[in-house]
């Protein structure tokens, strides 16, 4: 990871702290897919490194309008640097890494 | 066609479909009720057509008028945006948001801030659309323009297959709600969301013909409705969107049998002494000079004199300059403008379109209610549309007005001077009374004959009569007709003056003539006197010879008696007492 941090746009990577939201619907096969995939690659690409909130839209309904929630699922990364959304059941890791700004080949 | 009919039929024996009225003017009348409650309705149309206005005045118009709170979810603009765009039109969004009457929704999709990363579904879209619905227990709902999903992402089999459980869930929902779309190339959307939406399908165009535009309407499919098939002009004015029908459906309006004078006693006796019938509409048109806008005025005059409320529309001259000019008639408007019985409406007819012009004399006319409108003159609009675009438009205002038993009197200038019966933008076979007043030129003068060629309904006059405006007013005099045609003007008064002198000439004539037959009659009496005293002469003549006769006879009958008695014979006695009895006899 080190190895990469010079190369980051995001300067020194290792002091990043990941806030991550994201939006599910129940427990739809999509939103349980998303859980677990998100999960997986948090565990493995941000490891000690985010906080994740998970919240059921359907719980919340009136936080869907404030942040523009319009498909499901959907993680929000707060930061570090520009907010980024992803949709999708987060199975295509690759999208999901560059949409958190991670290479890849960091791992 | 007879299956539907069949169909229709049984609609209306079970249940009619349920209708929402839109509350747009025009608009409920075209679709017979409005938009169909429940279900989704597609509004599309090119940009700046109006889809949106339309929309937004849908729900707002459903929450003031008819107690039907609604939402707005807007993929285009904001809530902010959206309210300053119609603030123009009285709508107030912020106050009515605040009311729980409206809840907009702003969906703001950016592809750039948006990764797909696997399955999705567009729940959120649900979600937030539920809520907002339950949230103020909306029952109309607007989605403007739901097609910007698939700009925003690339899953289209997702989007398509999410917008048709989308529209299902709505009809679920039971909410009446209106789907705007991009008119697309070749089909009515540019997402093809027609096939989704299938109940209620209304196209809105925007076409700029002879550089004026006109936005037009026109209800592609109706499911389980009737309703008008042809394309409506439509506009935006300061009150939102109007829609005009184009004729109404029939012909059955209310008829009077009152009248109402011209304000020419000599034109009223023409069509049979009282004047126009009530609620029918007049044409009168002439060439340039003619006295239209004067027999116009004196029209309006009269109706005001009777009390009655009249509007002027005025395309070519201003109130001031129409009350300035009527005044060298003698006629004072001014009296009428300030008691409000009568109001100039002027403007320039390339001020804006004929369906704005036509909308502006609607509302004027709502507004103030008059019995007699008058326009001056309709061919003037001709410069902001077509012959058949004007037609339409005075076919549409009749009809209105004779809905409103509202007398209206038109005036054409008809530009050429030989009398067309196919002039005036053909409005001759509308209108129910043409007056044509027409130049008729000789002797190096110009005068005006007025001819009536038609009257409905009317015992109208035949006769050419020569129109005089003088600065008493205007008048109707016989013209007189010559062996060399038509005498008018001063060949008029020449030919007057000619036939006076006769009459002098003829009376002088009569009297000698008078004076002859006395002095014949006197002779005559004369003569007959001096016979009678011949006759009477001739008559004693005779009786003198008669009684002389007699007396001859006595006197010898008596000498012949003395003889006898002289000579005293006996047998004489006897003849001569039978003479004497002779005699006696």
């Amino acid at each position: 990871m080190k190895a990469t941090a010079t190369e980051s746009d995001w300067g020194n990577e290792t002091k990043q702290w990941y806030v991550l939201r994201l939006f599910v619907a129940g427990t739809s096969p999509n939103s349980v897919r998303a859980i677990t995939n998100l999960k997986a690659v948090c565990e493995t690409y941000l490891a000690d490194k985010y906080e994740l909130e998970i919240i059921d839209i359907h719980q919340q309904a009136h936080k869907a309008e404030g942040e523009q929630v319009i498909a499901l699922p959907m993680l929000i990364k707060k930061s570090p640097g520009t907010e980024r959304r992803m949709i999708g059941d987060m199975s295509d890791t690759g999208k999901v890494l560059r949409g958190l700004g991670i290479k890849e080949s960091a791992a | 066609m007879t299956r539907e009919k069949k169909t229709k039929k049984i609609d209306h024996i079970y249940k009619y479909l349920p209708k929402s009225a839109s509350g747009i003017s025009g608009l409920d009348e075209i679709t017979q009720g409005g938009l169909p409650t429940g279900r989704p309705t597609l509004i599309c149309g090119d940009a700046g057509c109006g889809k949106t206005l339309m929309s937004i005045e849908f729900i707002v118009k459903g929450a003031i008028l008819y107690n039907e709170p609604g939402v707005i979810m807007a993929f285009e603009e904001t809530g902010q945006e959206l309210a300053m765009n119609v603030a123009s039109f009285g709508f107030d969004l912020e106050q009515l948001q605040k009311d729980k009457k409206i809840k907009i929704d702003h969906v703001h999709i950016d592809r750039s801030q948006i990764e797909e990363t696997g399955e999705y579904n567009l729940d959120g879209i649900f979600i937030r659309l539920n809520y907002a619905i339950d949230s103020i227990g909306a029952k109309r709902v607007v989605l403007d323009t739901i097609e910007n999903l698939f700009a925003g992402l690339e899953n289209e089999a997702i989007l398509r297959a999410e917008l048709r459980r989308l529209f299902s869930w709505l009809k679920e929902k039971g909410v009446t709600s209106i789907i705007t779309g991009e008119r697309g190339n070749g089909m009515l959307t540019r997402h093809g969301l027609e096939e989704y939406v299938s109940d209620c399908v209304i196209f809105l165009d925007h076409r700029v013909i002879d550089q004026v535009s006109t936005r037009r309407l026109r209800i592609v499919k109706y499911r389980g409705s009737v309703h008008g098939t042809n394309e409506y002009p439509f506009l935006i004015d300061e009150d939102g969107i109007s829609v005009l029908p184009v004729t109404s459906l029939g012909l059955e309006k209310q008829v009077s049998y009152e009248k109402i004078s011209s304000g020419i006693p000599a034109l009223d006796k023409m069509m049979g002494g009282k004047g126009f019938y009530k609620g029918s509409s007049i044409l009168v048109s002439g060439t340039a000079g003619t006295g239209k806008t004067s027999m116009a005025a004196y029209f309006a005059n009269q109706a005001c004199n009777d009390g009655k409320k009249c509007i002027y529309f005025a395309f070519e001259e201003s109130p001031r300059q129409i009350v300035r000019n009527m005044k060298s008639i003698s006629l004072n408007l001014e009296k009428h403008v300030s008691k409000g019985l009568l109001r100039i409406h002027a403007s320039r007819p390339t001020l804006f379109g004929l369906e704005m012009h036509l909308v502006s004399i609607y509302k004027a006319i709502r507004e103030f209610r008059p019995d007699v409108v008058i326009l001056d003159p309709i061919t003037n609009l001709i410069t902001v549309g077509g012959m058949s675009d004007v037609k339409a438009m005075l076919v549409r205002l009749i009809d209105f007005l004779q809905d409103e038993q509202i007398t209206v009197m038109f005036t054409a200038l008809s530009l050429n001077a030989t009398v067309s019966e196919q002039t005036d933008e053909g409005v001759s076979s509308l209108v129910d009374t043409w007056l044509l007043v027409r130049d008729i030129e000789s002797n190096g003068e110009r005068n005006r004959g007025l001819y009536i060629i038609k009257a409905r309904g009317m015992k109208h006059s035949n006769q050419v009569r020569e129109f005089i405006i003088t600065d008493r007013g205007l008048d109707l005099v016989d013209v007189y007709l010559g062996p060399d045609g038509v005498l008018t003007g001063s060949a008029r008064e020449a030919r007057k003056i000619e036939e006076e002198t006769g009459v002098a000439l003829r009376d002088y004539a009569l009297n000698a003539k008078d004076r002859e037959i006395d002095r014949q009659r006197k002779t005559l009496e004369a003569k007959i006197s001096s016979l009678k005293n011949e006759f009477e002469s001739a008559e004693e003549q005779l009786n003198r010879i008669y009684n002389e006769d007699i007396l001859r006879k006595q006197v010898l009958s008596k000498t012949r008696d003395q003889m006898t008695k002289i000579r005293r014979g006996d047998e004489e006695t006897g003849t001569a007492k039978i003479k004497k009895s002779k005699n006696e006899k």
